[in-house]
């Protein structure tokens, strides 16, 4: 037989510890990533829970961990957890739109050890943001943001792209040069969970595509290192696929708010894998000995092109969800390769997106929430 | 003022007085998992393992470079490190993890 792969003796140690604590979030982004069928899942985990699964994580090594959702500041909770995770050392990231970020809160949370926060803007525009994500929420993200900066937090930004937001990218990064952001993050919107329903309305044309490039290095060399800004190109858009997680299993463990222990955000939809609950198992055995941590870790798991490809140590195949998405069958190539049989099916998504007529006219767009999750849980996965 | 090394870009200028301090928001610590010294950041981590974690623990915000480099030669006896803690400033004080320690 021959042996083209392997799975590694050991996996080394989970350095990022996701905590999505909640589902609830009072945003109803077009965008979200987050299963769309949210609200079939069971309970969320509690206090008690989430205080274990910290002190588990930092036992087997994770060192960064993010407070996320759903929108995490939903649980009144947050402020202990916060504590916790300095307590046991880890470095915390709060990860959020800012709504129910008052002064209280957030001084519990620099009290706490919290060391990070990164806030979520839909556009610079009032109109926009406040369309996209189906609330009006704008003037309190602008006053959340000044309360950021006033506990000497440094000032992340996070806005996300697509075709509606896209062309304002200047008006953006002006908008936090304004607020004296020191990191930018313009992430183009990756297609899983709610974004990849709203794929064809939020796929972005590869002309305004370039243009925001463009935009964005010469911005970046006006201000130089006082703003890093990062631009995360959409992978439909790439010939080769992302090194999603940094590998299977690799250093990346997602805990959903109902305790699932995920290799990533999007794994859950992955059929066959039954993922343990944290409320079932410990974080160790979960990483180390579970068949779901295990399944696409080496590369034994891989079919051609993958596995007699030389760029399998790079991107070990891309993304096992996009190509479960994609192609019914996590153990193919991330169909963002152009090695992969299937990449017509992205190519197409792309030659569709070139089309400069606002596709949100033909098909009504679907925010993300619960009277949506509830008919998108209907039909199985 | 001596210059640590001739040629160096502005940005990366400092001498023997300079006190450096660790960048607002990164914290240095060991990492019992890993049995190393680790520099956090936001959504970040590096590694300092060897003589780069013995450097990051010395940048307190007091000390000099030029005690730094007295005190690692007095704990490592048998070579000078000058060199190499020269080297291993430029190289982070360059990536902007530590900085000239801020005063008032």
């Amino acid at each position: 037989m021959e042996k083209a792969g392997s799975v590694p003796n050991k996996p080394g140690n989970p350095l990022w510890l996701l905590a999505e604590i909640t589902y609830k979030c009072p945003l109803h982004c077009v965008f979200c990533y987050n299963p769309v069928d949210y609200t079939s899942y069971g309970q969320e985990l509690t206090t008690e829970d989430w205080l274990r699964v910290l002190r588990q994580g930092r036992e087997i090594g994770a060192t960064q961990l993010g407070f996320s959702g759903g929108e995490p500041l939903v649980r009144d909770d947050l402020e202990i957890l916060v504590a916790e995770a300095r307590k046991l050392g880890y470095y915390s990231n709060l990860i959020t739109s800012g709504v129910g970020l008052n002064e209280k809160r957030i001084s519990a949370f620099k009290e706490g050890g919290l060391d990070h926060i990164q806030l979520s803007f839909q556009d610079s525009t009032k109109e926009l943001n406040d369309f996209l994500s189906s609330t009006r929420t704008f003037d309190l993200k602008q006053k959340v943001a000044k309360l950021i900066k006033k506990h000497e937090y440094p000032m992340v930004l996070n806005c996300v792209l697509h075709r509606h937001n896209i062309d304002h990218v200047q008006q953006i990064l002006e908008m936090a040069e304004a607020m004296e952001a020191e990191y930018v993050e313009l992430a183009n919107t990756q297609y899983y969970g709610w974004a990849y329903v709203n794929r064809d309305q939020l796929l972005p044309t590869r002309e305004q595509l370039k243009r925001a490039e463009e935009v964005t290095n010469k911005f970046r060399e006006r201000v130089g290192n006082k703003m890093r800004i990062y631009f995360v190109v959409p992978d439909y858009y790439e010939n080769r696929p992302k090194a999603c997680m940094n590998g299977w299993g690799s250093v990346f463990l997602t805990i959903t708010a109902d305790g699932l222990a995920l290799p990533c955000h999007e794994a859950r939809q992955l059929p066959g894998l039954n993922f343990p609950n944290v409320r079932d198992h410990d974080l160790r055995s979960i990483w180390y000995d579970s068949p779901g941590f295990n399944a696409y870790r080496g590369d034994a798991w891989m079919k051609e092109p993958c596995r007699t490809c030389p760029e399998k140590v790079k991107d070990f195949g891309g993304c096992r969800c996009q190509a479960y998405m994609l192609t019914g069958d996590a153990t193919n190539a991330d169909p963002v390769c152009d090695l992969s049989p299937h990449h017509r099916l992205v190519t197409d998504a792309v030659d569709k997106a070139q089309n400069p007529a606002p596709a949100v006219q033909v098909k009504p767009i679907l925010f993300r929430d619960d009277r949506n999750s509830r008919a998108l849980s209907k039909t199985p996965a | 003022m001596e210059s640590a090394k001739p040629g160096m870009s502005d940005t990366a200028a400092f001498t023997d007085d300079t006190v450096f301090e660790l960048q607002r928001h990164f914290r240095f610590q060991w990492e019992p998992a890993q049995q190393g010294f680790v520099l956090l950041y936001p959504e970040g981590m590096v590694k300092l393992p060897g003589s780069s974690g013995e450097i990051m623990k010395r940048i307190d915000g007091k000390s000099s470079v030029r005690t730094i480099v007295e005190d690692l030669n007095n704990t490592f006896p048998g070579a000078d490190l000058r060199g190499d803690v020269i080297g291993f400033l430029e190289h982070v004080h360059g990536k902007g993890w530590i900085r000239p320690k801020q005063t008032g």
